[in-house]
């Protein structure tokens, strides 16, 4: 407790001005949880010695007017906590930010700590707590993220699961697991994040460009999972998470044990364990969907105010089922597939994988360091490393039945080291510099040729945020990023293809070797990127704030819209790159309105994003080989403009009752050809109504409906084709949409106190209630067979 | 003190990434890779008939297949038929025939016609006594025109209906080959 209060005078010592006796000044503050930010309402809060008392509101906000000069200890008071001090100093209106640690989940001592950051931010972010990412213990990170309003994902089958953030995802997202930029081959579009989602404290979704410290190429945003935060304090804690469903008959476990000591010292080590067979849609089993998946991470370290470190290793192994009447053979397959009403492959239950399949591994490895230096700010530098195996398994024949048909081998090592200027807290500013050096390995033993080629990346970027609080209500924040790319990728290319994509007039310079019916070539690639952001934070009053930022990004094209060039086995498809991409330069504004009230929440935001030089897959048509004809799906560029509302409003109708809304809409095309942009999310609403009793067990219930609308906008790639096999022409409906659909999901939940220090958690779930067909727009298997049937789902959680 | 670090860091990075320089990859020549077909079709009198689909660049390249037919066939005839597949990119060129029929068990060529001009009878069988398809005979029809399209299916599965007598639609399977002629019977 004697180190907390040191810790305290510390923070107060940093804020000491010159002091004039006024008594003009207001002291406002917030009192949230140090966990999730989300604000601790009905905390009372007395200036100790003076006859001056507040409660926090509805937003955990609390004000003093009239406040003189001096040094003072705040009281602050919370239901089911011990009442704690704050030491303070006022030297002229202050507005102050207090954590408290108030999650009965895992500490019960509430702890008080003062920080010096602001409460505005002035960009687009949206976060999910622990509550709701343990809910989603045994799904994906892609899942968990779509109660973001603005978010969601594209699908293959319902284990791999990509995030769109405003219409834009793969390369166009960063994803930052624990400070480490995930690398870990996001370009395609059945490439999931490999990360566990149990890793995450907290996850914050930043629609955008405007968080530079993390890149500048995130078009589309970012996505923020945050670690534990640890506590001075000698003692063992945990929790485990069982999950039980009925739709893949299988389930997931998760247990993480912490570890603290009083000096500082954390040891946490969590291991999570998935296990599915076949998933089912209503009228069907949906043939090899199933998926095992193992992680763990180890991470010890030793935090202190002044400095500290962490040394972090983390694990996944993801072997995933791909719907097996998806793999087709050439173009009359998928014709076949299309016009079918059902899968042409259906066989019972199981928990087998077979091929077609994805296995991947990935490992991260990091150590960082901070260290604060009084009266200027803090120090981090960091060193990761990852490593990404990934193997596509094709239904492949014969003696390659076995062999991988893609085999990639990823490696990243990146270090940085940034300087946060906070000493004045009106005026802070972050500089920091990111060198990353990559290495890509395409083995040739899978007897296929390399879709993606050997390279070597180096990236180094540089930037500079500031942050002003120019006033009580206004926080104004700019941000300037550099960013150097070198690509030197070493790739065949068979000669006819060379010629048909015209590279023979542009790139004859770059071939190295002659290989009988292939070039060797060694593109190297150069690129220079500027980004910018900036963004105002603005209250009108306790209830209303408006937010408005502006985001130049740049992003240069990656491996696989540079360099692809074949048959993609796993999709039966033909995918060309094209060597003369350039790259994407974004300009995005967006605004926000936000009103808050004790029982209202609304949130409007808004944005336009104009992209030039947009890279999307589309299909063409047909390639006649002599294995018959393949659709060819070739990476395009153009100038598109995408805009579109995010809508959220949380309204408690009384003590136990409350209603929410989230609802997006988004609007996507080409400038020049004036079509529609392709795998735009179609409008979506989700309300839910909920019941909470607080005396009960805290029960809660709550009905969920999810209701999205058929994408009437979307480009028309249709083309036909000669069928051999069946003597026609056959008319290929590659692009029509599915019908709109309306899904309900029931959850029940109660919490047992087992102890003054264990938690028992129990929660039921039935999704897709009335068991609907339902196909969509932005799962790959669409063609093939019907989304998910219903699922009875059992989650146990224990804290202790 | 910041500065310095950042030197540091950039020297150590400069320095690992130079390490890092590496040997040109190893060249991927598609397996079971296939150029081209040949159906050599001897008639009791008359001319033999060939018909070739030639596809260099494989499956991967774009060029399409090119296909040559020697001449019409005559009606009502029967011609004794045999195919031959080849990998020409390869010198000399790699007789995949003789591992089609090594492996007979796991191949089937299949014969479609449309406006009923011919019919393929198989002549050949595995060591399960279920037809390859590499020889055959192919009998014509009265005069007229239409497609002949020729398929070699990889792990066919021959015991399904009607694929022993040369019916594809149950064969399943992988397509290893497929090539369309058009034929004038006169």
């Amino acid at each position: 407790m004697i180190k907390k209060i040191c810790f305290c005078v510390l923070v107060s010592c940093i804020f000491t001005t010159t002091i004039a006796q006024n008594c003009q000044f207001s002291f406002n503050g917030k009192i949230s949880d140090f966990h999730d930010d989300s604000p601790i309402i009905g905390a009372s809060i007395q200036i100790e010695g003076e006859n001056k008392f507040a409660t926090t509101d509805f937003d955990g906000f609390f004000e003093f007017q009239n406040i003189c000069a001096g040094k003072y200890t705040l009281i602050v008071n919370h239901v089911a906590c011990e009442t704690k001090r704050v030491r303070f100093n006022v030297t002229e209106n202050t507005f102050k930010e207090i954590s408290l640690e108030h999650h009965i989940e895992d500490l019960e001592e509430v702890i008080v700590t003062s920080t010096n950051k602001t409460t505005s931010n002035t960009i687009q972010s949206t976060k999910i707590d622990r509550k709701t990412i343990d809910e989603f213990s045994g799904e994906s990170l892609g899942d968990a993220l779509k109660n973001v309003s603005g978010v969601s994902s594209l699908n293959t089958g319902n284990t791999i699961v990509k995030p769109i953030i405003n219409g834009l995802h793969s390369s166009r997202i960063i994803v930052m697991a624990n400070g480490v930029r995930l690398q870990d081959q996001d370009w395609g579009i059945e490439h999931a994040p490999n990360i566990d989602i149990n890793n995450a404290d907290r996850i914050t979704v930043i629609k955008g460009t405007n968080s530079l410290e993390f890149g500048g190429d995130a078009i589309g945003g970012v996505i923020v999972l945050e670690p534990t935060k640890y506590f001075l304090k000698d003692r063992i804690y945990g929790k485990t998470i069982l999950g039980l469903q009925s739709n893949g008959k299988g389930g997931n476990l998760h247990t993480n044990i912490v570890k603290t000591t009083e000096k500082g010292w954390f040891y946490n080590g969590k291991a999570t364990l998935k296990r599915f067979g076949d998933f089912h849609s209503p009228n069907y089993n949906l043939t090899n969907t199933g998926l095992n998946s193992e992680a763990f991470s180890l991470l010890t370290g030793v935090k202190k105010f002044e400095k500290g470190f962490t040394v972090d290793y983390s694990f996944i192994n993801n072997k995933i089922g791909i719907f097996r009447a998806s793999h087709i053979g050439n173009i009359d397959d998928l014709v076949t597939a299309i016009n079918s009403k059902q899968p042409q492959i259906i066989e019972n239950f199981s928990y087998d994988i077979v091929s077609p399949r994805q296995e991947i591994k990935h490992h991260i490895f990091k150590v960082d360091y901070y260290q604060r230096f009084k009266n200027s700010g803090k120090l981090e530098v960091q060193y990761d490393f990852q490593k990404n195996e990934r193997f596509e398994f094709d239904v492949r024949v014969g003696d390659d039945k076995n062999k991988a048909a893609i085999d990639l081998n990823l490696k990243t090592h990146a270090i940085s080291a940034n300087f946060n200027f906070d000493s004045n807290s009106n005026k802070t500013y972050k500089v920091g510099f990111k060198g990353v050096y990559q290495n890509n390995f395409a083995n040739p033993e899978t007897g296929v040729r390399r879709l993606i080629p050997d390279y070597d990346k180096f990236d180094a970027g540089f930037f500079a945020i500031g942050n002003f609080i120019l006033n009580l209500k206004t926080t104004f924040n700019v941000g300037l990023r550099y960013d150097f790319n070198y690509i030197n990728a070493k790739k065949f290319y068979i000669k006819t293809r060379w010629i048909e994509r015209g590279y023979d007039t542009q790139f004859n310079d770059l071939i190295i070797g002659d290989f009988n019916t292939q070039w060797l070539v060694n593109p190297t690639f150069r690129f220079h990127n500027l980004s910018a952001s900036a963004g105002i934070h603005h209250y009108f009053n306790d209830k209303t704030a408006v937010l408005f930022n502006y985001g130049l990004s740049s992003r240069a094209p990656n491996a696989s819209e540079l360099f692809s060039d074949g048959l993609h086995h796993s999709a039966a498809r033909i995918e060309l790159g094209n060597l003369a991409m350039q790259q994407e330069v974004s300009h995005r504004v967006s605004a926000t309105y936000a009103y808050k009230t004790s029982k209202t929440k609304i949130s409007v935001e808004a944005f336009f994003n104009t992209i030039q030089n947009f890279i999307y897959l589309a299909p063409i048509g047909t390639e006649q080989t002599i294995r018959g004809a393949f659709p060819v799906w070739n990476y395009k560029k153009t100038n598109a403009n995408l805009f579109g509302f995010d809508f959220t409003w949380q309204q408690k109708l009384n003590e136990a009752f409350s209603f929410s809304n989230k609802s997006s809409l988004i609007y996507g095309y080409e400038t020049k050809n004036k079509r529609d942009l392709i795998d735009i999310p179609a409008p979506n609403f989700r309300n839910s109504l909920q019941y909470k009793n607080e005396n009960w067990h805290q029960l809660g219930v709550r009905l969920e409906s999810e209701f999205v609308l058929q994408q009437n906008n979307f480009p028309d790639n249709n083309f036909s084709t000669f069928l051999p096999s069946q003597k026609t022409i056959a008319f290929v409906d590659i692009s029509s949409t599915p019908k709109s659909y309306h899904l309900l999901n029931l959850q029940t939940d109660v919490v047992f106190h087992l102890s003054k220090k264990t938690d028992l958690h129990i929660s039921a779930t039935i999704s897709n209630l009335l068991n609907i067909n339902y196909r969509d727009y932005l799962n790959r298997i669409r063609f093939f067979a019907d989304d998910l049937g219903r699922n009875y789902a059992l989650q146990l959680k224990i804290n202790y | 003190m910041k500065t310095i670090k950042h030197i540091f860091a950039l020297v150590a990075f400069t320095i690992f990434a130079v390490a890092c320089s590496k040997d040109d990859p190893i060249v991927v020549n598609q397996e079971e890779v296939i150029t081209t077909l040949t159906l050599t079709l001897t008639p009791e009198s008359g001319n033999i008939i060939t018909l070739r689909s030639y596809d260099l660049d494989g499956s991967d390249g774009p060029n399409p297949p090119v296909i040559s037919i020697s001449g019409s066939l005559a009606a009502n005839t029967t011609y004794i038929g045999s195919v031959e597949v080849l990998n020409e990119t390869e010198s000399p060129a790699e007789d995949v025939t003789i591992e089609v029929i090594d492996e007979g068990e796991e191949h089937q060529f299949f014969y479609t016609f449309t406006n009923s001009i011919g019919t393929v009878a198989y002549t050949d069988t595995d060591n399960d006594e279920n037809p390859i398809g590499v020889t055959f005979t192919l009998t014509t029809a009265a005069a007229g025109s239409g497609d002949l399209t020729v398929t070699l299916i990889h792990e066919p599965a021959k015991s399904a209906a009607d694929v022993k007598s040369g019916s594809i639609t149950n064969a399943g399977g992988e397509t290893d080959v497929e090539a369309t002629f058009s034929l004038t019977v006169q």
